[in-house]
């Protein structure tokens, strides 16, 4: 069901110069600083942890928890990530161009609330709009005296650098961020020994956190971490964005409650995607961008919760709805996923290198009409080496996870439209040209 | 062609400031460097890992690792055209077969005038409004193949030029502040900034 909510995170859409000071000053803002300010540290982490506030990046751990799990050494740091590239997802990127304040604001709450010695806030490089947005932002609250030495004259004193990115999706994963942040090449870390909260940023200890989930931070202090928490159900709380795509008539972002509204709403309803284009019939969609495994209509009632999701196979992940009607060829549709992994492959573990290589190979020869028979378990195999045993979530093989994420689109193609797949072999073409 | 300026050394120096440690600058400096060239140029790599003190071999291993940086030149116009998901669905490789054709370049070609860069690029993040580009990290969404050549009539007659600036200028506003926090007698960074896109 569409529930009224209020829009938390995106409430500022629509105000003209809504990414100014002065726009943000007269809708409220910086007073979730001023309030969190006059809280103890531990008062502000305990209203995150009531609120259970999910990470909006891609994972879903809990913000709150997160933050009790840094390290005691010193320094420690604070690190945003506003990568956003995960295939279909475009919530950050209207974030920093349309809210920069409220991402600096939920910043410095976070960075209140861990003892944080300096932020970061890593901004995907192609996002030049964002960036001069955000930056113009930080200038602002510097002269507001928002940032900087005895914020507000209560003493507590951060610094806040944007850092941009140079493109390069693996970056969006947290370890490999921070090797991006060092001036590195972005290989990601193994885990453990390099939880960030334990070996981050220059070995210290680091909290990273996404744009939309620290966008949160002003609204649940404002409003406490039960105000948030009566939002949604059960472990799903508050209202989350969902960045929807592919065949619907009114692709967008949509912030709408968890878990309380379905699939079917975010997809049909005319006030959110309005429906297929051509009143066209729903073949399949992603629940939560490339990486995640695919659901057919059969799941459409299903909540946008996480657990509901990961219980039925899949994830919530990124946020990113793709809705694919039946004019789509799966085999081409599976085949571009793959490719996108295997381009953005570090290169680090052999079974992300070369077998995603291997599979978009396979994929490509199937869709151009060169693919053989024994081509579905040469396929499945693959998936079986990278992921063994095909479960959900995979098993880890490699250092990071993008690799065992690479069979999602091509276990899924092949388990709902297995005969997509062998008319193309047999016809020795694409039947949708 | 050549080292940086000292406009750049200067804005280098700053961005050094910033971070608790200095090679976390490198990225950043890397963007001035083709900010100030288009792209990167062996010398201002050479001087960037001086000001940095590591060799121009790791200079030149993180760049190449990174898309947005480019080690050969490249056109005044790199137009990136989507394939993703989203674009796919929605017209994205007809966009750019059709962007080809009207170039007179394949994707990764640079068209003879040293006008544009054609390149095929993953999901660039605006795919409400797909089929979409971005021509300098400036990006135009629902893009139809008519749109298409208007827009590039626009690039080549210098219709969009403050829209889109060349290519190798990320960001035009200005950190103008140093770090305040634990120093009281940090030094406001250089210039303020210098124009925004505000009201874009
Ligand atoms: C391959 C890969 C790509 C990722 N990309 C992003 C990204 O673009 N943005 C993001 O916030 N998190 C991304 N993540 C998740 C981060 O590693 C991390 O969990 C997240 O930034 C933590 O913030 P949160 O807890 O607030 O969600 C990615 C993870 C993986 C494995
Ligand atoms: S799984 Fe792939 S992307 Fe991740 S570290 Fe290994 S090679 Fe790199």
């Amino acid at each position: 069901m569409l529930t009224d909510a209020a829009a938390i995170v995106t409430a500022r859409l629509g105000v003209p110069n809504s990414w100014t000071l002065k726009a943000y000053l007269e809708t409220g803002g910086y007073a979730g600083l001023r309030k969190a300010l006059s809280m103890t540290p531990e008062e502000v982490s305990a209203e995150v942890m009531t609120a259970n506030l999910l990470g909006r990046g891609g994972a879903g751990f809990e913000v709150g928890r997160k933050w009790s799990m840094l390290a005691k050494p010193r320094p420690a740091y604070l690190v945003i990530n506003g990568d956003e590239s995960e295939p279909c997802t475009y919530k950050d990127h209207m974030l920093l161009e349309a809210d920069p304040h409220q991402i600096i604001e939920g910043t410095l709450i976070c960075a209140y609330a861990t003892g944080a010695a300096q932020a970061f806030i890593f901004v995907r490089g192609e996002f030049a709009l964002g960036i001069e947005r955000i930056t113009a932002a930080l200038n602002e609250a510097y002269a507001y005296g928002a940032v900087g030495p005895n914020i507000f004259g209560s003493g507590f004193s951060v610094d806040v650098v944007i850092h941009p990115g140079a493109g390069a999706y693996i970056c969006g994963e947290e370890t490999a961020l921070l090797e991006s942040l060092e001036g590195k090449r972005g290989f990601p870390r193994d885990k453990p020994p390099y939880f960030p909260a334990v070996k981050g940023l220059y070995m210290q200890p680091t909290v990273v956190n996404n744009v939309e989930s620290v966008s949160n931070l002003p609204w649940i202090v404002l409003n406490s971490g039960e105000a948030f928490k009566g939002l949604g159900q059960g472990r799903s709380t508050g209202t989350r964005i969902f960045s929807l795509s592919g065949h619907v008539r009114q692709p967008a972002n949509f912030e709408i409650e968890m878990s309380k509204t379905t699939f079917r709403d975010l997809i049909y309803d005319p006030k959110l995607g309005g429906g297929i284009r051509h009143d066209n019939q729903l073949k399949a969609f992603i629940p939560g961008g490339a990486s995640a495994p695919w659901f057919g209509p059969d799941h459409l009632d299903m909540g946008l919760d996480q657990d509901a999701v990961g219980k039925a196979g899949s994830m919530l992940g990124s946020g990113s709805v793709i809705v694919m009607d039946h004019t789509t060829c799966m085999v081409r549709a599976s085949w571009r996923i793959t490719r996108f992994f295997h381009r953005e492959s570090c290169g680090q573990c052999t079974p992300c290198r070369e077998g995603g290589g291997w599979l978009d190979k396979i994929l490509h020869r199937i869709e151009s009409g060169a693919g053989r028979e024994a081509d579905l378990d040469l396929l499945l195999d693959i998936c079986d080496n990278i992921a063994p045993g095909l479960s959900w979530p995979p098993q880890k093989t490699t250092i990071c996870v993008l690799g065992p994420s690479i069979p999602s689109s091509i276990t899924s193609a092949i388990k709902m439209f297995r005969d997509e797949f062998l008319v193309h072999i047999k016809e020795g073409g694409c039947p949708f040209g | 062609m050549a080292r940086l300026t000292p406009d750049n050394v200067r804005r280098c120096r700053d961005l050094i400031g910033l971070y608790p440690q200095s090679r976390s600058a490198l990225i950043p400096m890397l963007h001035v460097a083709q900010e100030q060239d288009g792209w990167l140029t062996p010398e201002a790599m050479e001087h960037v890992g001086e000001m940095l003190d590591i060799t121009p071999a790791e200079v030149y291993g993180t760049a190449s690792f990174y898309d947005m940086l480019f080690t050969t030149p490249v056109g005044r116009h790199l137009v990136s055209v989507c394939t993703n998901l989203a674009c796919l669905l929605n017209g994205g490789v007809e966009l750019l077969e059709h962007a080809e054709a009207s170039l007179g370049v394949a994707a990764g070609g640079t068209t003879d005038d040293g006008e544009f860069t054609l390149e095929e690029v993953e999901c660039i993040a605006f795919c409400g409004a797909a089929p979409c580009l971005a021509v300098n990290w400036r990006f135009f969404g629902s893009v139809t193949t008519d749109a298409f050549d208007h827009l590039v009539d626009d690039l080549r007659t210098g219709r969009l030029a403050d829209e889109v600036p060349p290519h190798g200028t990320l960001c035009r506003v200005r950190r103008n502040v140093g770090l305040t926090a634990g120093d009281a007698t940090a030094t406001p960074v250089a210039a303020p900034a210098a124009g925004t896109t505000e009201g874009a």
